[in-house]
């Protein structure tokens, strides 16, 4: 998902097999609470595993949100009507709310926003890879709204439920405005199918047709490669696993893309009476890790993207330092102007 | 049974507040998360952004985080689990007969 490339740092995380150091009865208590499903909040007793595993995923999410803003962002000036791009506007708004929401969230474990964005720049935080590919027409947004954020609500909602408090509300906050992000996409589409002309509609299964395939990938690896998930699945900071969600995902989405008219683009594609879910083709996997490890069509476009975002607003930061320094200055030396 | 606050944010970083919001009239004040600010008034154009982009409230309250003062987790059990002890504070302690039992 939007934190897919936690896989990659299983073995670094892996160092968290309880640690005789920590006082016994802190981790006792602490795996006693989890049992129970309460929630821990940022100054409880925690394992150095959960407080580092969650700070990569929460970090991995917020950076995933704020690239996510890009890909969309492509399109705000050339949106086709004045309602839509109001609606891309507020849509692309909201992601950028979403990343604060979980930068906030993952400074609650100690780690200063300064270090996150300082990660994010230099290349060293992940984030998910569905955000390097390109937005080539006007019906990529509505596929984005309707798949991306679909897989994306298919995958927080469990998370809202997850054991570590100040996630698990931020996670609540998000679910609230992705439907609004997955409905619009889709009625986007909707219109395009049902009232556009021919190269309209053939715009949008050829969206389908690039989006889809990535956004299977947004689930993560498989379950049997997926070493990381059973300590996170222990520890309650992901509830269901990366095939399950997946193929809900499927099963949710094929008789949507019925009623749209589209096609999805996999021969294997198939419900399979047996076992109550649709079968699908394989994926392909090196494809995935190929832009998750930075080799995607648009990897080097969204670091630069970001990292001109950053230079650039430096003078803004810069101002509004040198404003508030002006503003005190101002009330102590005339406390009565204020 | 206090603790000092801890959370000093570092001195590249713009102090950390945290955002209450008054869902509307009658409510109370609940709090919702934080934002980075350089002062009171930027914090609270940022929480507004943030926070009440769908009309989520009436009123904002934004509090610098490094001015609150919270118990200690540790201490949980001095502070909070005598009050376990005395279920006479509650009115299901007391049987009555069903007749008045709506009381
Ligand atoms: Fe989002
Ligand atoms: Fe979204």
């Amino acid at each position: 998902m939007y934190t897919q490339a936690m896989d990659l740092i299983a073995k670094e995380a892996g160092n968290t097999t309880p640690a005789t150091a920590e006082p016994e009865a802190y981790q006792r208590e602490f795996d006693a609470k989890i049992d129970r499903g309460d929630f821990i909040e940022p100054k409880d007793w925690m394992p150095e595993g959960y407080r580092k595993t969650l700070i990569r995923q929460i970090s991995q999410h917020a950076h995933s949100e704020v690239v996510g803003m890009l890909p969309e962002g492509n399109w705000i000036t050339r949106a086709p009507t004045l309602k839509r791009k109001a609606i891309l506007l507020a849509k692309v708004q909201d992601e950028g709310g979403h990343g604060l929401y979980l930068y906030a969230a993952a400074e609650t474990l100690g780690v200063s926003r300064t270090e996150l964005i300082e990660a994010l720049l230099s290349g060293k935080a992940k984030y998910s890879s569905i955000f390097n590919y390109p937005t080539l027409t006007w019906a990529d947004v509505g596929v984005i709204g309707w798949l991306v954020d679909g897989a994306a609500i298919m995958n927080q909602i469990p998370l809202c439920k997850c054991s570590y408090g100040p996630y698990a509300r931020a996670m609540v906050r998000i679910c609230k405005e992705e439907s609004f992000h997955q409905r619009q996409g889709y009625e986007s589409l909707l219109v395009m199918m049902r009232e556009g002309t021919p190269e309209q509609k053939a715009m949008v299964q050829d969206a389908v047709n690039r989006w889809w395939w990535p956004a299977l990938m947004m689930f993560g690896p498989p379950d049997s490669e997926s070493v990381h998930s059973p300590q996170s699945m222990r520890w309650g900071i992901k509830r269901v696993s990366n095939d399950e969600l997946r193929q809900k995902f499927v099963d949710a989405t094929v008789p949507q893309a019925e009623v749209l008219g589209v096609t999805l683009p996999d021969p294997h594609l198939k419900w399979n009476p047996e076992r109550g879910h649709y079968d699908f083709g394989p994926i392909n996997w090196k494809a995935f890790w190929d832009v998750i490890n930075g080799h995607g069509p648009c990897n080097r476009d969204r670091m630069a993207a970001r990292r001109r975002a950053w230079e650039e607003g430096a003078w803004v930061r810069e101002a509004a330092e040198a404003y508030a320094e002006k503003a005190k200055r101002r009330a102590t030396t005339h406390p009565t102007a204020a | 049974m206090t603790q000092t606050p801890t959370d000093t944010p570092r001195r590249d970083e713009w102090p950390l507040w945290e955002v209450f919001v008054r869902a509307k009239n009658g409510l109370e004040h609940k709090h919702c998360g934080s934002v980075h600010a350089v002062d009171a008034r930027m914090a609270l154009e940022l929480a507004r952004d943030l926070y009440t982009r769908r009309q989520e409230g009436v009123s904002i309250w934004v509090v610098r985080s490094d001015q609150i003062v919270a118990s200690d987790p540790d201490a949980k059990p001095e502070l909070f689990d005598p009050s376990a002890d005395k279920i006479y504070r509650h009115p299901t302690f007391y049987r009555l007969p069903a007749e008045v039992d709506h009381m």
